[in-house]
């Protein structure tokens, strides 16, 4: 395993030696982390809303009161006949109807539970789901300040939400950013590298030598593993820092899921290397590879709205589940006995791909 | 006497195409061996079988002992390669690429150290150890590319034509490389279009379509076919009907 050191040694050498592709490496996930955090938002503002309100108390009042606290709603109107509201809905004055019906305090005070009705534009389904959430959440914590539950309009409450109660989505989105950052970047720097040596000429002669398949691939693995953990580990502390995204958990637990999720990352990038030939046919399998498994990953698209074939494709990839972990542990302050099945299969994950890595890599041709 | 190279009959195929067509030569220790012909004869095709890059289809072949196809990995031990294509890594120094494939090759760390200076000291490289490889003369380059080829002292070396768009000059000297190589035991298989080169080689093929169409001493072949200068035989092979 004397070769190994060698290997990596020599991968460091041309990693600190090729500028470009060093900054490209360090900058580009902290450039694209502050940009596409704010691209990828779900946060919604100022939408407009009409307020229906039949029972006329004062908790009727709070309850308007407390939509539009945040910068999230904005009410248009407030009336007691609910067909003006149906009018602002389809007139498009209004986005949104919340129907407080009659007797609401009374219900709300008497049995602790009481019902409102929201109603949705619906023409573009994803921004209605996400306004209604909103609304839901709000109205969810309007009741249990006054420890009752309202029912709002038999819709379900995201359970995402549950965990980020100041439904800063930057929380939410930052981690999974940063995922599939250090996803991208470790496929296509692992795959692209051994693709270079096949192009130049090095990666033949490197064959013709007693190096074995293994101490190739690990050669490979070591280097683009360590630099893939240090801009991970960048990368959350740009997210902390700047973003404020919350480290509930313990962090060894992230940096150790890290690790074992870029050894299927990474391994992937192998994998793809082995079975092309030149630079541009690497790049093409592995963007491949990566549209489908980071839009697929229940990343930025809800995995419950997927046909279910896609649903099943999505479970298998490797992203969800340590973005899965990341979210847990970052977020909800979960700890490494509530991730640890997670990481065990990503673990054998890693070991699978990266077997078949060194199964399919060929010194011998033909 | 054990031989460095013994082919019979070894072929390779690509689908209907017959690149290396039932060739069966040999190569002794020490020897400077020379393989001709036009592009596509099929000279590297054979010596991509030799050294384990290319499964052969049919025949048999030993290289330092072990049987190609069978034991590739333990040839590997035995042989240094020096490809078409500059194969150094040109981003990194003189003397880091010597270090790297001395530690590949399973060299202690005093061993690397005494042949990188003996290797710098006989090319004239003091004080360039430290220069990327990037930044050498070509000829240079090339003769650094073999000399690394030989770092853990291999009985067989092949070089894929080393010295294609180098001055004269510099293939004299790359010559002498191969000389001084030869002399110390190791025996040299080099793949050239350069024909007063051939002249230089102990023995030589001339390989025409996949098949080997001379073999012998650079005076052997010329006299066996009536050809005055390698040139003549080799034009006469590779264009029948062009000289007379």
């Amino acid at each position: 395993m004397r070769a190994l050191r060698f290997l990596v040694w020599k991968e460091f050498l041309q990693i600190v030696r090729d500028k470009a592709t060093l900054a490209q490496m360090l900058m580009v996930p902290i450039v694209q982390l502050l940009v596409l955090s704010n691209a990828a938002t779900f946060s919604i503002q100022e939408t407009s809303v009409a307020v229906v309100d039949q029972d006329r108390t004062t908790s009727s009042v709070a309850l308007a009161d407390r939509l539009t606290g945040g910068r999230q709603f904005s009410v248009e109107r407030v009336t007691a006949s609910p067909n003006e509201a149906e009018r602002d809905l389809v007139e498009g004055r209004a986005s949104m109807i919340l129907h407080i019906p009659p007797r609401f305090e009374e219900e709300l005070v008497r049995d602790r539970r009481a019902q409102v009705q929201l109603s949705l534009n619906a023409e573009e389904g994803a921004v209605a789901g996400l306004v209604g959430g909103y609304a839901q959440a709000i109205i969810a914590d309007f009741a249990r300040d006054r420890s009752a539950t309202i029912r709002a309009g038999g819709m379900e409450v995201r359970p995402r939400a549950w965990f980020n109660a100041t439904r800063n989505y930057k929380h939410y989105m930052v981690p999974a950013i940063l995922v599939s950052l250090i996803t991208i970047i470790g496929t296509l720097v692992t795959a692209q590298n051994v693709a270079r040596e096949r192009e130049l000429g090095t990666l033949e002669q490197l064959n013709v030598t007693p190096l074995t398949k293994t101490q190739f691939i690990a050669g490979k693995l070591i280097p683009a593993w360590i630099a893939g953990l240090v801009i991970f580990a960048v990368g959350l502390a740009v997210g902390k820092l700047l973003f404020g995204i919350p480290i509930r958990g313990p962090v060894w637990v992230v940096m150790v899921g890290a690790g074992i999720y870029l050894t299927v990352a990474l391994g992937i990038g192998l994998f793809v290397s082995t079975i092309t030939r030149t630079q541009q046919q690497t790049m093409f399998v592995s963007f491949f590879l990566l549209m489908i498994y980071l839009l697929m990953s229940g990343m930025f698209t809800p995995i419950e709205s997927m046909p279910s074939w896609a649903q099943m494709v999505g479970a298998a990839t490797p992203v969800r589940h340590f973005v899965w972990v990341m979210r847990a542990v970052l977020v909800r302050g979960a700890g490494f006995e509530t991730v640890w099945p997670m990481l065990a299969g990503l673990g054998v994950a890693g070991l699978a791909v990266l077997a078949l890595a060194v199964r399919l890599y060929n010194k011998t041709s033909g | 006497m054990n031989l460095a190279i013994e082919a019979r009959g070894l072929t390779r195929r690509f689908g209907s195409f017959t690149a290396v067509d039932a060739i069966t030569f040999d190569v002794k220790p020490g020897e400077v061996f020379g393989f001709l012909g036009a592009n596509g004869a099929g000279k590297t095709t054979a010596m991509r079988m030799l050294i384990g890059l290319l499964q052969p289809t049919a025949g048999e072949a030993w290289v330092a002992g072990y049987a190609v196809g069978k034991e590739s990995e333990l040839i590997k031990r035995r042989i240094g390669y020096m490809s078409q294509r500059f194969s150094l890594y040109d981003d990194l120094t003189v003397s880091e690429n010597i270090t790297l494939y001395g530690g590949i090759y399973g060299l202690g760390s005093t061993e690397i150290e005494d042949r990188r200076r003996q290797l710098v000291a006989r090319l004239g490289l003091e004080g360039r150890e430290g220069a990327l490889v990037r930044s050498l003369p070509l000829g240079w380059k090339q003769q650094l590319a073999f000399s690394v080829a030989l770092i853990h002292r291999p009985s067989v070396v092949f070089l894929d034509e080393p010295t294609g768009g180098v001055d004269p000059i510099t293939r004299r000297k790359f010559w002498e490389l191969i000389y001084e190589t030869a002399a110390a035991g190791t025996a040299v298989l080099v793949t050239t279009h350069y024909l007063d080169e051939a002249e230089y080689c102990d023995r030589l093929t001339i390989m025409v379509d996949g098949r080997i169409a001379a073999y012998g001493t650079p005076t052997d072949v010329k006299r066996n076919a009536g050809a005055a200068t390698l040139d003549d035989l080799f034009l006469r092979l590779t264009r029948p009907g062009a000289s007379e």
